[in-house]
């Protein structure tokens, strides 16, 4: 993203909020910008222990961004507050050019179409694969609504697509806790599907998959690619050659704030990323 | 996929057990003369009544604690609250038939009291303490959850904060001053809607009521679990950062049911008072409330069915070896939350439920040791 580009999203920010006076949960995001996310100097300490300092990031609408770096670098930090579930001391995060993130809750950042997904993979181990999809889909989140939820037949023709793209079409029925480590992963990728996020963050998606059930997350995240935003956060760098396709931007974080910038292959020779990475 | 709140043998166990309470047990108390083998003693009418009771709370202790994974060790305070609701209502029925033969209560007029203390402003209406039977109790769970999920109170200390709570509030109780008759409660009641209460008659009415809201009780409870709603707290026992991060608020979901299930306890601790005849504050004690978890354990948690279950287990093994083995029984309690706790982690149901049924277990041990 260059200078000018930046200044006219914050500018942009500043008619806005000028405009409305305030930013509110519930409001639809804007992306006229073309800014899907902007994190502007975030920092984030804990005892004394900078986790991110000063980060600045912005993913533009429909972009594939990966992010690597490692470990303690502040990836997760990054989601976590992004998501709401940490709040940082400084800085702002925008979801397009209206939504104020740090002053939503995580359901209410949630419900405004970021989805994300967990390290670990966390479904409902004691409902069925079904269930799962179910609960994330994208309806009225209040009680009384789900007290009497009837699914539509529409909604389950949107289940029945999911559990085709995430190859978990026969185990429907079967409990989630059942089901192996990488099929757990596509589960809680066909989750974020079903509340259909504009923007999707995922922590390390392919950790425990095999080799086969890599390339095929690697085709299903580039099929999303343009109609959603992804930030990808992984370690395995074959996948994320697969997913840069030698033409996208790879960001490196470091000790938390962006150390650099660029393609895999530059990124790959830039001796500061060398030197973090082996330590030299 | 359509769900349905029972499947047709579901249904049918459920009219059968409407059939048991609302014609058999009439029947073998009050019609079958009182040597025939078919009667039904009236200590087994008022056993059978106070355990229905109990398993009311464990079923709502099922649905907090079971499906939402929330354990809270202060079921007992609800109970007594709407027994103590009940209570007042009775005190007042007393009239003046008391020893003083006052329009006060006996405590009262102990303590030289002039007039009724606010709380008992309406005492004499039945209408309106049965409201309170209701309210109060579910307005306390619902102040006490607003800020404890709110403030994202989880696991253990959340159960030490409620049977923190239920220990402050028998310590208020057993004051006299608070107006509720101090260490000795209430007792000697005489009527209940101007008849008298301890007639058989009364006696077999209030267990059938008891039998007939338990049965109520279930099937609204079953409604819920196969509902969204029941599958969201489900969840929120399983991943409850995934369910905020799915776009639901947890503390709505989490105040609803912990306030349902409060208001249920409350209506036993009302239906129980009658029965038993007598309310004090020892149904506050930390104790009490543990009583109720352990038969949810025991009977099998996440079942519903499991809870009623292990209420009616625990507490028939508590009435026979009190009167057969009276200094075993605090030992037999404790080595048989301890057997199901390592052996049965589904509880008595899962005996039933799992592959094989009773047979499959003790086959499946057979099989190891060859």
């Amino acid at each position: 993203m260059t200078p000018d580009l930046m200044e006219a999203g914050a500018r942009a920010l500043a008619e806005h909020k000028a405009r409305t006076g305030s930013v509110i949960a519930g409001e639809a995001v804007y992306f006229g910008q073309g800014v899907a996310l902007y994190v502007d100097g975030i920092t984030v300490s804990f005892d004394g222990f900078r986790a991110l300092n000063k980060l600045s990031l912005t993913i533009n609408v429909g972009e594939l961004r990966c992010i690597i770096g490692p470990n303690g670098a502040g990836k997760t930090t990054m989601m976590d507050c992004i998501t709401g579930k940490t709040r940082p001391d400084s800085g702002s995060v925008f979801f397009g050019s209206n939504i104020d993130l740090l002053r939503l809750t995580e359901p209410q950042i949630a419900q405004a179409g970021v989805g994300r997904k967990f390290q670990k993979p966390t479904v409902y181990e004691q409902l069925s694969v079904f269930e799962n999809l179910e609960l994330a889909l994208k309806a009225d989140r209040g009680v009384r609504a789900a007290l009497f939820h009837r699914l539509s037949g529409l909604q389950l023709d949107r289940i029945g697509e999911v559990l085709a793209l995430i190859h978990l079409k026969n185990d429907a029925q079967r409990t989630a806790g059942l089901l192996s480590h990488g099929q757990k992963q596509w589960l809680e990728i066909g989750m974020l599907l079903m509340q259909d996020p504009k923007l999707l963050l995922l922590d390390e998606p392919v950790a425990g998959m095999t080799d086969e059930e890599t390339e095929r997350t690697a085709e299903l995240f580039l099929s999303l690619e343009g109609q959603h935003s992804l930030v990808v956060v992984e370690h395995d760098m074959k996948f994320v050659d697969a997913l840069t396709q030698g033409r996208k931007t790879v960001t490196v974080l470091h000790e938390g704030s962006v150390l650099a910038e660029g393609l895999l292959s530059e990124v790959q020779a830039n001796e500061k990323v060398v030197e973090v990475y082996l330590g030299r | 996929m359509k769900t349905t709140i029972l499947s047709v043998q579901g249904w049918l166990a459920v009219f059968a057990a409407l059939l048991v309470m609302a014609v058999v047990v009439p029947v073998l108390n009050l019609v079958v003369p009182d040597g025939s083998v078919f009667h039904l003693s009236d200590f087994y009418v008022s056993l059978l009544g106070k355990i229905l009771c109990y398993a009311i709370c464990a079923l709502a202790m099922d649905l907090i604690w079971g499906y939402t994974g929330i354990l809270s060790l202060g079921h007992g305070l609800f109970f007594a609250l709407g027994g103590y609701a009940m209570g007042m209502y009775l005190m007042r029925q007393i009239g003046r038939d008391g020893q003083y033969k006052s329009d006060m209560p006996d405590f009262m007029v102990f303590l030289n009291w002039k007039e009724f203390p606010a709380a008992w402003a309406f005492s004499d209406s039945f209408v309106m303490q049965m409201l309170f039977v209701l309210l109060v109790p579910g307005l306390l769970a619902f102040v006490f959850g607003f800020f404890a999920f709110r403030s994202r109170i989880k696991g253990v200390y959340f159960s030490i904060i409620t049977q923190a709570l239920t220990f402050a509030a028998m310590l208020l109780f057993f004051r006299n001053e608070t107006g509720f008759g101090g260490n000795n409660g209430f007792t000697d009641f005489k009527r209940i809607l101007d008849v008298p209460i301890t007639t058989p008659s009364m006696r077999v009415l209030l267990c059938v009521v008891s039998g007939l809201v338990l049965i109520g009780f279930f099937v609204m409870a079953r409604a819920i679990v196969q509902s969204k709603f029941g599958r969201v707290l489900q969840a929120i026992r399983d991943a409850e950062t995934r369910v905020m991060f799915t776009g639901y608020n947890p503390v709505a979901y989490k105040l609803s049911i912990w306030t349902l299930s409060a208001v249920m306890c409350g209506v036993a601790g009302a239906l129980y008072v009658p029965q038993v005849g007598i309310i004090n504050p020892g149904e506050m004690s930390p104790a009490a409330s543990i009583e109720i978890a352990i038969w949810a354990a025991v009977g099998g948690r996440a079942t519903l069915i499991g809870p009623i279950v292990g209420a009616f287990f625990v507490n028939g093994a508590k009435s026979w070896f009190t009167v057969a083995f009276p200094e075993f029984w605090l030992f037999f309690l404790g080595a048989l939350f301890i057997a199901v706790t390592l052996f049965l982690p589904n509880g008595l149901v899962g005996l039933v439920n799992r592959p094989g049924g009773i047979v499959g277990l003790f086959k499946r041990k057979t099989e190891k040791h060859t």
